[in-house]
């Protein structure tokens, strides 16, 4: 705290809180010169998959064999082409849309079922016990392979793949959740509310959760560029986008038998993955720093 | 208790143990005996004070008597009505007349929530008021422990911590209770700002007919705001009497080395001071007979094997311990 004393002059003036609470995390978060390059990769990438209609010149999937395997920069092709005469480019946008989609699909999902079991596990200690042994079990799987195992039952397409990203993101948070709960139950402010008599909901809603909101928005941001990794890692395998959806793991799939004839088939979307993936996790590390509550008061 | 106005709380034979679960199966391996049967009235607009030291079970006692921690043992009677052991939505119509002022300041207030909307929290529980309504209660009672109206948009974080102990009280007198748990409400704050807490609670204490359970370790506090005061140790009831009478004429020896243990503000006067042997004994290992026994610069063989009964000595003055006599 500043001063605790509130000035007259301080008295009148009606800011809108909330948004300067906002505005601070992301000042604080502008010092961090790392987060900064990620931020703007990001908002890159979700530009291109906004308007990657208007950006890409040519169709990502009509094929020109007449074309193919051109070198980046070869008659009006930024980046080449493809095997089947494609533009890398135009592929390379419209993929930028589908990892952003993939990830925050599967992320939001994963959150939900985060969310709703961890603030059960960590609210009602008698579902404790059971909801930490179900997801004990789904932790006890592999990652990737919790993913293949999903895939295999349902089948090979995004949509899997993202119900799949989702199932395996469920917990972890759960487990971020529930320690954020147990922490903020035994808060004052909590008790003040059991003993006005206000209901579980009631309490959950408006004092555990917005209270636990700094590690969840930590996580979700790690958790995309988890998430985007997976689905071109689940898609080289083939396992998740099939041929021809532009998906920068198919697209490196597709590229690694022309290796050394068209390197640019497998470099550039393995830079976008690389690139989109550690510019999410910048952006995560600078924002458990920004979101820090002991930083939060100085303001 | 004879010729005394009515009790509005009565306490009776109040334990509430917290069980220490391990193994495979959580079996319960001991209990930490946190409150020992307490037996008290509070009378109605009185000033109750419960003293003892750290851990001695004081703040439990008083989350208890609301319903905040579930009874053990014991009964627990607020206007005649049994409300030990309710469940949770029979509670709720009590929650409404026994209401609790937190000690940290800075814990008490939800920091994502505008003052206001904290305060009208209790207005959406449990009336049907307007949204337009509910604001203009807030607005006065804010008022009315010392604050503004326009503080209704501020956040927790803006006020300090004397102003967050005001909002605090407001949250606990919106919804005009009869009776106040004040669990340590000024220990947080500094001597000053106590004196403005302390006498904003006096006036609220007579402008709403207010009876406080005042839970403190600071006994000059005590004497001066309470009308009674109960001693407790290790969980137990070690002494009740009037604050004047306790602090002239304590008669349990532990009342005797905590009120030895007050610093005056006399040079030079020296004051003769019990110190205690040890350490407070273990609540999950409960000594047998007198829980004081351990460290009583008095004890006997019988108070290793009998517990004492709790009794009157004289007017108005409870105590228990063999050794008392009068």
């Amino acid at each position: 705290m500043a001063s605790g004393v509130i000035s007259p002059a301080n008295t009148s003036v009606k800011q809108p809180k909330k948004e300067r609470m906002l505005f601070q995390t992301f000042k604080r978060l502008c010092k961090n010169k790392l987060a900064v390059f990620g931020m703007i990769v990001i908002a890159f990438q979700i530009l291109l998959a906004i308007f990657a209609p208007w950006i890409a010149q040519y169709d990502p999937v009509v094929q020109n064999l007449s074309k193919a395997q051109l070198g980046p920069g070869a008659e009006g092709h930024f980046l080449g082409t493809d095997n089947y005469g494609r533009d890398m480019f135009a592929r390379l946008v419209y993929g930028a849309r589908i990892s952003l989609i993939v990830g925050i699909t599967s992320v939001t999902l994963g959150l939900l079922g985060g969310l709703f079991l961890g603030l059960i596990s960590g609210y009602y200690r008698k579902l404790d016990g059971v909801i930490m042994r179900f997801v004990d079990l789904l932790f006890a799987f592999p990652g990737i392979l919790l993913a293949m195992l999903i895939i295999a039952m349902l089948g090979t397409s995004l949509v899997n793949v993202v119900i799949a990203i989702s199932i395996w993101s469920i917990p972890t948070c759960a487990r971020i959740v529930r320690g954020s709960v147990l922490s903020v139950k035994k808060q004052e402010y909590v008790v003040a509310m059991k003993s006005l008599g206000a209901s579980d909901l009631r309490i959950i809603m408006k004092h555990i959760l917005p209270n636990c909101t700094a590690p969840i928005i930590v996580f979700a941001t790690m958790r995309m560029a988890t998430a985007i990794l997976s689905t071109a890692a689940l898609s080289f395998l083939g396992l998740g986008a099939q041929p021809p959806t532009p998906e920068w793991g198919a697209m490196i799939a597709a590229g690694q038998d022309f290796m050394w004839t068209a390197p640019h088939m497998t470099v550039i979307p393995g830079i976008a993955i690389m690139l989109v993936v550690f510019a999410f996790n910048v952006v995560g590390d600078g924002l458990r720093d920004a979101l820090d509550p002991n930083m939060e008061l100085d303001t | 208790m004879i010729n005394s106005p009515q009790p509005l709380l009565k306490v009776r034979d109040v334990k509430k143990y917290f069980p220490i679960k391990s193994g495979l199966l959580r079996k319960t391996m001991a209990n930490v005996k946190a409150v020992e049967g307490v037996s008290i009235d509070v009378l109605e607009g009185e000033t109750l004070g419960v003293v003892g030291e750290s851990g001695c079970g004081k703040s439990t006692f008083g989350r208890t008597i609301l319903g905040l921690e579930p009874l053990t043992e014991g009964t627990i009677q607020f206007k005649g009505q049994e409300i030990g052991g309710l469940s949770d939505r029979k509670l709720k119509k009590f929650k409404k007349e026994m209401q609790m002022i937190f000690q940290d300041p800075y814990a008490s207030l939800n920091p994502r929530q505008r003052i206001g909307d904290s305060l009208e929290e209790a207005y959406i529980i449990h009336t049907s008021l307007k949204k337009a309504e509910r604001q203009a209660r807030v607005r006065e009672l804010l008022k009315e422990v010392g604050l503004k109206g326009e503080h209704y948009e501020r956040y927790p974080h803006e006020f300090s911590g004397g102003q967050r102990q005001r909002i605090g009280i407001a949250r606990a007198i919106a919804l005009n209770p009869s009776f106040i748990v004040c669990d340590e409400a000024v220990s947080a704050l500094d001597v000053s700002v106590q004196a403005q807490i302390i006498s904003l609670l006096k006036k609220l204490q007579q402008s709403h007919q207010l009876t406080y359970l005042f839970i403190s370790h600071d006994l000059g506090v005590v004497r001066h705001t309470c009308d009674r005061v109960l001693v407790m140790y290790l969980g137990a009831t070690a002494e009740l009497a009037p604050a004047d009478e306790l602090y002239k004429n304590p008669l349990h020896p532990y009342t005797k080395a905590l009120l030895s243990a007050i610093p005056r503000p006399v040079p030079g006067k020296k004051r003769e001071r019990v110190h205690l042997k040890g350490d407070l004994p273990n609540p999950a290992n409960y000594p047998t007979g007198c829980p004081f026994h351990t460290r009583c610069p008095i004890g006997t063989e019988e108070c290793r094997e009998k517990r004492p009964d709790w009794r009157e000595v004289k007017e108005g003055h409870y105590v228990a311990c063999h050794k008392v006599s009068l």
